[in-house]
C-alpha cells in the first residue's frame, strides 16, 4: 500500500511538468501530450480507402506499415481540410497502433500544470464534449486538450 | 556458491515451475528434457542435487538413477524423484535404485525447498 | 509470472493432446507398438502433472482415470479391443474439452463427463483406484507429514523437547542421504544438541567398510509440531532405526508408530529380525508393475522394420529445434518484405535516371532480387508448419459429428506433413470443421442406406493436403450420396436465389451450396446448421487468397478442393490505375487483358454494358464505380481485365490503364480499417505509395450490372 502511495506522489510531481504539443485544426488551437506523439510529418498525398467516411483521408506508408490518416477537422465536425504540403500529419499511437492525424500546422511545445486544466464547459455539441478532455489558457488563447481514445475508437470500429 | 540443481522432466510446465521456484530461492538451475539428456548433461553441470521425473521418453527416472548410481563416483549425489502420486511402490522402486527422496507433484514451493534442504543442507 | 507459466502449460497441453490423438489414431489403425502406448501414457501423465500444479482438479481427476486405464494397458493387464479404443478416443476428445474449459473458463458437459468417468472406471481394477495413496487418510497424527501443512502451526506454538535416536542402516548410504544435512534441517527449527554414539563401532580389524555402525542421539527443542520434525526423516524411513520421543506426548507417539506400521505393512520388529533386508518394508507393497515395454519394442523394431517413413523419422528422435517468439519471425518477414519493396524502388529510380547503359547495375540488381527472394523463402519456411495437428483435430470433429448423427464415418488423412503458413493453418480450422461436419451430416448416408447402395456401412472421408505448382491443395472427399441436385435447385428457387425456370449446369447447381443464405438441411440440425452456411466457408478461403471448388457424382460422393497460396506475404499482381489511384489485381483471377474499342461495347438496358469478346458477351464492371471512386480527369476506363469467378461467371473489369505485372508484398488492412467491399488488402509499391489489392469477386458482387446480367443470362438460358 505504502509503495503505491509513493508511486502516485511521484506521478503527481512528474505531472507538474507535463509537456504538450499544440497545433491548429480549422483555426482552433488543440494539444496532445508529447508522450502520445510518435512523430510529426509533412503531409503527402495518401492512398484513398474506397467507401471510407469523410473523416478518413486514406492510408499512408510509415516505414513499411500501413497507417490510417484521419482528418481531425472533419472528425470534430468542422469543415473538411483541403490537405496541402503546408499541413502536417501527427502520428500518434492508439491501442498500440500508429494512426496519423491531419492538422493545419504545429504551433509549439507548451508546459502545462495539471492544476491549470479546466473542465470543458458544457456546450451544445456532443462531439466536442467527447473529444475534448479539458481546456487551458495559454498566451491568452484557449487550447483544447484532445481525448485521443475518444477521437480514435478501437480501429475495428472506425469503418462500417 | 549457489547450490546447483539439475532438473530432468519432459514436461515444459513442470520445468518452468521448477525454474521459477528454484531461481527465486537462489538455486542455480539447469534442466534436461528427458532422462538421456539428463544423464548426458550430468558431468558438465556437476550438480549438487538432481531432481528427476519418472515417466519420460528415452530414459525414464529409474534409468537415470541407475545410471548415475552405477557410476561409483556419484553414489553420494542426492537424487530426488518427482512423483505425481505418493504411490508407495514407486517410491520403493526409486529408493531401491538409489534415490535419495521424493517430491510429490503438484509440489508447493515450501515443500520443494524443504526437501532440497534435507538432502543438500542448502541454506537457500 | 505464474500466468505465463500457465500459458506455457496450455501450449504444452496442445502438443500433448496432439501426441495423445496421434497415438490413439495409430492404435486404431492397428499399431500395437508398446512405445505408442507408453507415449500416450506419458502425455496424459504430463497433462495431469501440470494441471495439478495449477489446481485444475477436474482435469487432474479425469487425466488420472485416463492414465490409469493406460497403465493397465501397458502392463498387459488390459486388452486394447475395439470397444476400449473407441472409449479412449472419446476420452481423449473430452480431455481436450477439459483443457479448453480450463483455459477459456468454459463449461463442460457434466453428464458426458460423468458417463466417461464411469466407463473408464469399469476398466480399472478395484485396488488400482486407491493408487493415490494419502497418508492423511490413516487417522491420527500423520507419521509422514503432509507438506502442505508446513506453515500451519498450532494456534499457540509451544516449545517441546524431542529426544531423537537415529541409527542409519548401511542401505542409507547408497541413497545419497547425509545425516549431517538432516541434523542441519533440525537445527533450523530450534535448539539442537547432537551426541554421537559410536559404541557399536567394532575394532578396526573387524570393521566392514560397507556396514553402518554409528548412531546419534539428538535433543531438539522446537516450537514446530511433531509432524514437521518427523518430516525431516521422511526420506530415510525404512533406512534407519528412528525413534522420536516428545516430552509427555506418549499417546501421540504410539499413534504415530501404529500408523507407521500400518503404512509399511511390516512392523519394525520384523524388520530388525530380518537383518539382511532392512529395505524390505519399503519394497513390501505390491512389486511395482514394470512393463517390459521397451525391450519388446526394440525387438519388434529390429525384427520387423516398419515401412512408413514418417514413423521412422519420428522415432529417430526429434530434430533439434529452436523456439522463437512468433513476433520476431513476423518482424523478419516484414523486413524482408521491405527489402523486396526496396528493390523495386531502386529499380524504378535507376530507370528514371536515364543513364544510357545500365546493364552492369541491372545485373547486380538482379542478384539483389534473387537474394531477397531466397531470404524471403527461408523466412516464410520458418512460419510453415505441417498440417498434421490440424488434421488430427479434424479427426476429432468427424468422430463427434458421427456420434451426433448416429452415422459411422472414418477420416483418412493424407499428406499430413505438407507444410503451410501458420496463419493459413489457423484460419483453415473453421472452414474445414464446417465442411467435414457437412460431409458427415449431409454427405455420408445412414449405415442402412449405405448397405442398400452396396457400400460399406462405414463412410469414408478423405482429407488430404499437397503442394501443387506453388499452391497448397487441400481436398475433402467423401464417399457419400453426392449433391442432391434436384433438391438443391429446388431450395435455391424457393429462396429466390435463382429464377424458377433457370437452366443450370451440374457445376452451377453444386456451386449454389456456396451461395449466401443457402442451407439444405430440412430442419436445423444441431451439427452443421448453426446459421452458418457454406458461403462463410467460401469467404474464409477467399480471405486467405484461395479458391474453393466442389465436384460431385451422384451416389459416389462429393469432393471439395481448396487451393491456397503458399505464403500469405507475397503474390503476383497486375498493377492498374483506377480513378487516378494505383491498384493491384491478383494475377490468379485474371483470364486475359485487353484494350477495348467502342465497337466492342454494347448497351443493355438503361445502364448495363456488355463487352463482346470473339462473339461472346460479358458484363462490364466499372471498378471505379464499384469502389465508389470518381474520376477527376475525363479519362475513360478503356482497359478490360477478363476475370472468372468461382461459379464460372465471367466479367470484364474496366480499369483506366494497365502498368505491369509484378510480385507485391501483401499488407493486411486488419486493424487499420474495417472490411472494405472490393478490397482484399494493401501493398507498398516501388515509389513508397500504398496501393489497394482488389478482390474481383466482391467487386463483381458490388456491381449491379454484373450481378443483374448473371440473372438475366440464366433466364435467357432457360427460355
Amino acid at each position: 500500500m505504502q509503495a503505491e502511495v509513493k508511486q502516485s506522489d511521484q506521478e503527481v510531481k512528474h505531472a507538474e511538468h507535463s509537456e504538450f504539443v499544440s497545433f491548429t485544426v480549422a483555426g482552433q488551437a488543440f494539444c496532445l501530450k508529447i508522450t502520445q506523439i510518435r512523430e510529426i510529418r509533412r503531409w503527402s498525398p495518401v492512398t484513398i480507402l474506397p467507401h471510407a467516411p469523410a473523416d478518413v483521408l486514406g492510408v499512408m506508408n510509415l516505414r513499411g506499415a500501413v497507417i490510417p490518416i484521419y482528418d481531425l477537422s472533419a472528425r470534430f465536425g468542422l469543415q473538411q481540410t483541403e490537405a496541402s504540403e503546408r499541413n502536417v500529419v501527427i502520428v500518434v499511437s492508439v491501442h498500440g497502433k500508429p494512426v496519423g492525424l491531419l492538422a493545419e500546422s504545429v504551433s509549439e511545445i507548451i508546459s502545462i500544470n495539471p492544476d491549470d486544466i479546466q473542465d470543458t464547459p458544457p456546450v451544445d455539441s456532443r462531439n466536442t464534449m467527447e473529444y475534448i478532455q479539458g481546456i487551458i489558457s495559454h498566451d491568452d488563447t484557449m487550447v483544447r486538450i484532445i481525448n485521443l481514445d475518444a477521437v480514435i475508437s478501437a480501429p475495428e470500429q472506425v469503418m462500417p | 556458491m549457489k547450490t546447483k540443481v539439475l532438473a530432468i522432466d519432459d514436461s515444459r510446465t513442470i520445468r518452468n515451475l521448477l525454474a521459477a521456484t528454484l531461481e527465486e530461492a537462489g538455486f542455480e538451475y539447469h534442466c534436461a528434457v528427458d532422462g538421456r539428456e539428463g544423464v548426458d548433461m550430468y558431468p558438465d553441470v556437476a550438480p549438487d542435487v538432481v531432481i528427476t521425473d519418472i515417466n519420460m521418453p528415452n530414459l525414464d527416472g529409474f534409468g537415470v538413477i541407475e545410471e548415475l548410481r552405477g557410476d561409483g563416483i556419484n553414489s553420494k549425489v542426492p537424487i530426488l524423484v518427482l512423483t505425481t502420486e505418493s504411490a508407495p511402490e514407486l517410491k520403493a522402486r526409486a529408493r531401491g535404485a538409489g534415490a535419495t527422496g521424493w517430491i510429490t507433484k503438484p509440489f508447493d514451493d515450501a515443500s520443494l525447498i524443504f526437501a532440497l534442504k534435507r538432502v543438500t543442507g542448502a541454506a537457500a | 509470472m505464474s500466468g505465463s507459466i500457465q500459458d506455457t502449460f496450455f501450449e504444452e497441453c496442445e502438443e500433448l493432446l496432439e501426441a495423445t490423438d496421434e497415438g490413439l489414431t495409430a492404435i486404431e489403425g492397428g499399431d500395437h507398438d508398446p512405445e505408442v502406448v507408453n507415449a500416450i501414457f506419458r502425455a496424459v501423465h504430463s497433462i495431469k502433472g501440470g494441471a495439478g500444479a495449477f489446481g485444475l482438479d477436474d482435469l487432474v481427476a479425469f487425466a488420472h482415470r485416463f492414465e490409469t486405464v493406460f497403465d493397465e494397458v501397458r502392463s498387459n493387464r488390459l486388452d486394447l479391443d475395439e470397444k476400449l479404443i473407441q472409449l479412449l478416443l472419446r476420452a481423449s476428445d473430452h480431455l481436450s474439452a477439459l483443457v479448453e474449459a480450463a483455459r477459456d473458463g468454459g463449461q463442460i458437459d457434466e453428464a458426458h463427463h460423468d458417463t466417461l468417468l464411469a466407463a473408464l472406471d469399469e476398466y480399472i481394477p478395484e485396488e488400482e483406484e486407491d493408487l493415490t495413496f494419502e497418508p492423511m487418510g490413516l487417522g491420527g497424527p500423520a507419521p509422514m507429514m503432509d507438506l502442505g501443512d508446513l506453515g500451519a502451526a498450532p494456534a499457540v506454538p509451544q516449545e517441546e523437547t524431542y529426544r531423537i535416536r537415529f541409527q542409519p542402516l548401511k542401505e542409507m548410504y547408497g541413497t545419497g542421504n547425509e545425516p549431517f544435512f538432516l541434523f542441519q534441517a533440525l537445527k533450523d527449527m530450534g535448539e539442537l544438541t547432537v551426541q554421537l554414539d559410536e559404541n557399536e563401532l567394532p575394532g578396526f580389524d573387524a570393521m566392514d567398510m560397507g556396514e553402518s555402525y554409528l548412531a546419534w542421539d539428538l535433543v531438539l527443542v522446537t516450537k514446530e509440531p511433531r509432524s514437521v520434525v518427523e518430516a525431516v526423516f521422511e526420506f530415510v524411513e525404512g533406512l534407519c532405526e528412528l525413534s522420536i520421543a516428545g516430552d509427555g506426548d506418549a499417546e501421540a507417539e504410539a499413534n504415530a508408530l501404529a500408523a507407521l506400521d500400518a503404512m509399511f505393512a511390516a512392523p519394525p520388529a520384523a524388520e530388525a529380525a530380518d537383518g539382511d533386508t532392512p529395505a524390505a518394508p519399503f519394497e513390501a507393497p505390491v512389486p511395482a508393475p514394470e512393463p517390459e515395454a521397451k525391450p519388446a519394442a526394440a525387438e519388434e523394431k529390429a525384427s520387423a522394420p516398419k515401412a512408413e517413413s514418417g514413423k521412422q523419422e519420428q522415432r529417430g528422435g526429434p530434430k533439434p529445434t529452436l523456439r522463437v517468439e512468433l513476433e520476431r519471425v513476423d518482424r523478419l518477414i516484414n523486413a524482408v518484405g521491405e527489402l523486396i519493396i526496396n528493390h523495386s524502388m531502386l529499380a524504378q529510380q535507376i530507370a528514371n535516371l536515364n543513364v544510357p547503359d545500365t546493364r552492369d547495375v541491372e545485373t547486380e540488381l538482379e542478384g539483389f532480387k534473387n537474394l531477397a527472394r531466397d531470404i524471403q523463402e527461408g523466412v516464410m519456411a520458418i512460419r510453415a508448419q505441417p498440417v498434421k495437428p490440424l488434421f488430427q483435430r479434424m479427426a476429432r470433429i468427424v468422430r463427434e459429428a458421427s456420434a451426433a448423427t448416429g452415422k459411422t464415418c472414418k477420416l483418412v488423412t493424407e499428406g499430413e506433413n505438407t507444410e503451410v503458413d501458420k496463419t493459413v493453418i489457423e484460419r483453415l480450422s473453421d472452414p474445414l470443421t464446417h465442411i467435414l461436419r457437412n460431409a458427415v451430416d449431409h454427405g455420408v448416408e445412414n449405415p442402412d442406406d449405405r448397405e442398400a447402395a452396396g457400400k460399406s456401412k462405414t463412410g469414408e472421408i478423405r482429407l488430404s493436403a499437397s503442394h501443387r505448382s506453388g499452391s497448397v491443395c487441400i481436398e475433402i472427399k467423401d464417399d457419400g450420396a453426392g449433391v442432391n441436385r434436384p433438391r438443391v435447385k429446388q431450395i435455391a428457387i424457393e429462396k429466390g436465389l435463382i429464377p424458377e425456370n433457370a437452366e443450370l449446369t451440374d457445376g452451377e447447381i453444386d456451386n449454389l451450396l456456396f451461395a449466401p443464405g443457402f442451407s439444405t438441411a430440412k430442419e436445423i440440425s444441431n451439427l452443421s446448421g448453426r446459421g452458418v452456411g457454406m458461403d462463410v466457408v467460401k469467404n474464409a478461403v477467399t480471405g486467405l487468397g484461395g479458391r474453393i471448388n466442389i465436384s460431385s457424382a451422384p451416389g459416389k460422393g462429393s469432393t471439395f478442393t481448396i487451393i491456397l497460396p503458399l505464403t500469405l506475404a507475397v503474390m503476383d499482381g497486375m498493377v492498374v490505375s483506377v480513378a487516378d489511384q494505383t491498384m493491384v489485381v491478383p494475377i490468379t483471377s485474371i483470364v486475359e487483358t485487353m484494350r477495348g474499342s467502342d465497337d466492342m461495347i454494347n448497351s443493355l438496358g438503361a445502364d448495363g454494358t456488355l463487352l463482346s469478346i470473339r462473339g461472346n458477351f460479358v458484363p462490364i464492371c466499372d471498378v471505379a464505380g464499384a469502389l465508389g471512386l470518381y474520376r477527376e480527369s475525363d479519362q475513360q476506363a478503356g482497359v478490360y481485365l477478363l476475370v472468372e469467378t468461382e461459379t464460372g461467371q465471367r466479367c470484364a473489369l474496366a480499369v483506366d490503364d494497365i502498368h505491369d505485372q509484378r510480385q507485391v508484398v501483401i499488407k493486411s488492412l486488419d486493424g487499420v480499417c474495417g472490411e472494405i467491399p472490393g478490397v482484399a488488402a494493401a501493398t507498398i509499391l516501388g515509389d513508397g505509395k500504398i496501393a489497394m489489392i482488389l478482390d474481383p469477386e466482391s467487386i463483381i458482387a458490388a456491381s449491379p450490372t454484373a450481378a443483374a446480367f448473371d440473372t438475366e443470362r440464366r433466364m435467357s438460358n432457360a427460355s
